[in-house]
């Protein structure tokens, strides 16, 4: 099962931020969204939900048309992560994760005691059973961002869409976050996140999608597209990658922003 | 600590408990006390349809005089609770109310051209009900125009300003009514009293009550999808516009039915689904019970006290001011530290 942008315009009210966005993901791969503040990133994550309609071209799942979904059909195919916010009522962490169950059962239903053990198994995954009963104005943002994510995996979509799951989040938090995505894609899941920070996409990503000016600026595998070229002229700023070695491992590559403005 | 989901069953028997004790208590007290003993046996007596053995008098003041009036404040409260927690939901805000939004100054107006124009009970409840529907349409249209960065403060000033045009247009019907007969009756029933529960308006009031509690009941797992942002609704697979309408529809006729019967009271929609959140932790399927027996047994022990403490009976409405008002500011007090 793939999602697929084709020639997509996004925006709102008819309005468009951006265009021609061409974009695939599947099962197994985890692409990451990188632009600059007010790119549209957001608006096209929500586009690619399903949640607003595309200005023009096409976004299908299993070459289907998006809105030719029903919104649960939608919900057993994409899930979405919003950035961890302030939640008005402080449910549980498990009553959380439980309502990513919601699509799968009736519209009078309760959650069933399939539904809790799925949750809990959705929480131990990512190593936060132990939370389960916890409210959710009482954990870390860390551990919110990690039961949202789990609330996607309780969904059981194969397309989990993730708004920069790691903004809001200290250092640690932020390898947390990143080192859980690598395992979802390793177990199957096909992910797609936003993030502001290029390091995050040299980490884990398979692939890369570069918005700017209202369009893609370059796309493709992450090496190739993430160099000192393409992310100064993203950000406008000077920006190179260099290659460091990290403990016994291979060489990493890191972002180091060199100062002044790109030319 | 034991998990919210665990306190459940206990908070709902003790507050059920305490109901039936309350209950108890208003049926003996006040200017002719009974015995509770006697008042258990005329109920029973009533319920079995068999004779209570008591003097006739004593079943007339149980039975005829205090058994609408108890009846009339359990529903009421119970309505007003329930009502309160599904807005709450509803608008993502714990500090909304039927009376914040304004919907109980909508349905107030409604029902009261329908006194204006002495109209019959069926048309002042569907007047109030029409009045509180348009008073909520009003908040969630300029809520949503307005927009800004706090939506649970614009929603709460937009139901403010709303509630006061409303209240305006409630001015205007008491001017222009009949000082002798109209006026005495808007000006009572506006303060929020049961004195004119009578036996046969409960019908009119619990059926409404009913039809729109069943529906909210039915909903409780999709209530708390619904209570997060929109974006996380839909993409959870609800079809937000259609259950918001549900909701608020359903919500508002029950407002409807208790302002009809009781007038304006305001506080209770707002502090008890607190409370219960308090107690129970956030999912509808535990608030709203809680609610509804909280409601109830908060209104019963006010109306009691408002017609046996003092000289003379104080307005129920306006007691529920004096108690709610300090009450909400622990409240608020409370959940801004925790969540601060």
């Amino acid at each position: 099962m793939t999602l697929a942008a084709r020639g997509l315009g996004f925006g709102f009210h008819g309005r468009a931020i951006g265009s021609g966005v061409e974009l695939s993901l599947s099962p197994g791969e985890v692409v990451c969204l990188l632009g600059a503040n007010g790119s549209g990133k957001t608006t096209l994550l929500r586009t690619l939900l399903g949640l607003l309609p595309p200005i023009s071209g096409s976004v299908t799942l299993d070459q289907r048309p998006l809105h030719d979904w029903t919104a649960r059909e939608r919900a057993s195919g994409l899930a979405y992560v919003p950035q961890a916010a302030e939640s008005y009522f402080d449910f549980s962490l498990l009553e959380m994760v439980e309502m990513g169950r919601a699509a799968h059962r009736g519209v009078f239903a309760q959650p069933m005691a399939r539904d809790r053990e799925q949750s809990r198994a959705a929480l131990d995954r990512l190593g936060i059973s132990a939370l389960a009963d916890r409210p959710i104005h009482r954990v870390s943002g860390g551990e919110r961002q990690l039961a949202l994510i789990a609330r996607a995996l309780a969904t059981e979509a194969t397309h989990i869409l993730m708004d920069e799951p790691a903004a809001n989040l200290d250092f640690g938090n932020q390898a947390l976050i990143l080192e859980e995505i690598a395992r979802l894609r390793d177990a199957g899941s096909a992910v797609l996140f936003s993030t502001h920070h290029p390091d995050h996409a040299l980490r884990i990503a398979d692939r890369v999608v570069m918005i700017r000016g209202g369009g893609v600026m370059a796309a493709g595998a992450t090496d190739e597209v993430v160099n000192s070229e393409n992310l100064s002229a993203l950000y406008g700023r000077a920006i190179e990658v260099a290659l460091i070695p990290c403990g016994a491992g291979n060489p990493r590559r890191v972002c180091i922003p060199s100062s002044g403005r790109h030319p | 600590m034991i998990v919210a989901r665990a306190r459940f069953p206990l908070w709902l028997a003790l507050a059920c408990g305490g109901l039936a004790l309350l209950v108890l208590w208003s049926f003996s007290v006040g200017k002719f006390p009974v015995a509770p003993g006697d008042v258990a046996r005329a109920l029973w007596a009533a319920i079995t349809g068999g004779p209570s053995g008591l003097a006739a008098n004593v079943d007339a003041v149980v039975l005829q005089v205090r058994a609408p009036r108890v009846a009339g404040a359990l529903a009421v409260g119970a309505a007003l609770a329930a009502a309160g927690a599904a807005y709450q939901s509803l608008f993502k805000n714990p500090l909304v109310s039927p009376d914040i939004l304004g919907v109980t100054a909508g349905c107030a107006l409604g029902a009261g051209i329908a006194v204006l124009y002495s109209l019959p009970v069926g048309a002042i409840q569907a007047l109030a009900f029409a009045g509180g529907l348009v008073a909520v349409g009003l908040v969630v249209v300029i809520g949503a125009w307005i927009g800004g960065r706090d939506p649970l403060l614009t929603l709460v000033l937009t139901g403010v300003v709303v509630g006061s045009l409303f209240g305006a247009g409630i001015a205007l019907v008491k001017y222009v009514a009949d000082p002798y007969n109209q006026l005495p009756a808007i000006t009572f029933w506006l303060l929020g009293s049961f004195t004119g529960a009578l036996p046969r308006d409960l019908p009119s009031t619990l059926i409404p009550i009913a039809i729109g509690l069943i529906p909210l009941a039915l909903l409780r797992w999709r209530i708390d999808v619904l209570s997060l942002s929109e974006d996380e609704a839909r993409s959870l697979g609800l079809s937000v516009g259609l259950l918001r309408f549900v909701v608020i529809v359903c919500a508002t006729l029950v407002t409807a039915a208790a302002v009809s019967l009781a007038g304006t009271i305001g506080w209770v929609g707002l502090i008890i689904p607190h409370a219960a959140r308090l107690l129970v932790g956030a999912p509808f399927a535990r608030v709203l019970p809680l609610s509804l027996v909280l409601g109830a047994a908060f209104m019963l022990a006010v109306d009691t006290l408002c017609r046996t403490a003092f000289a003379t009976e104080v307005p129920p409405g306006v007691a529920t001011a004096f108690i709610g008002t300090p009450v909400f500011i622990a409240l608020l007090a409370i959940s801004f530290r925790r969540s601060a």
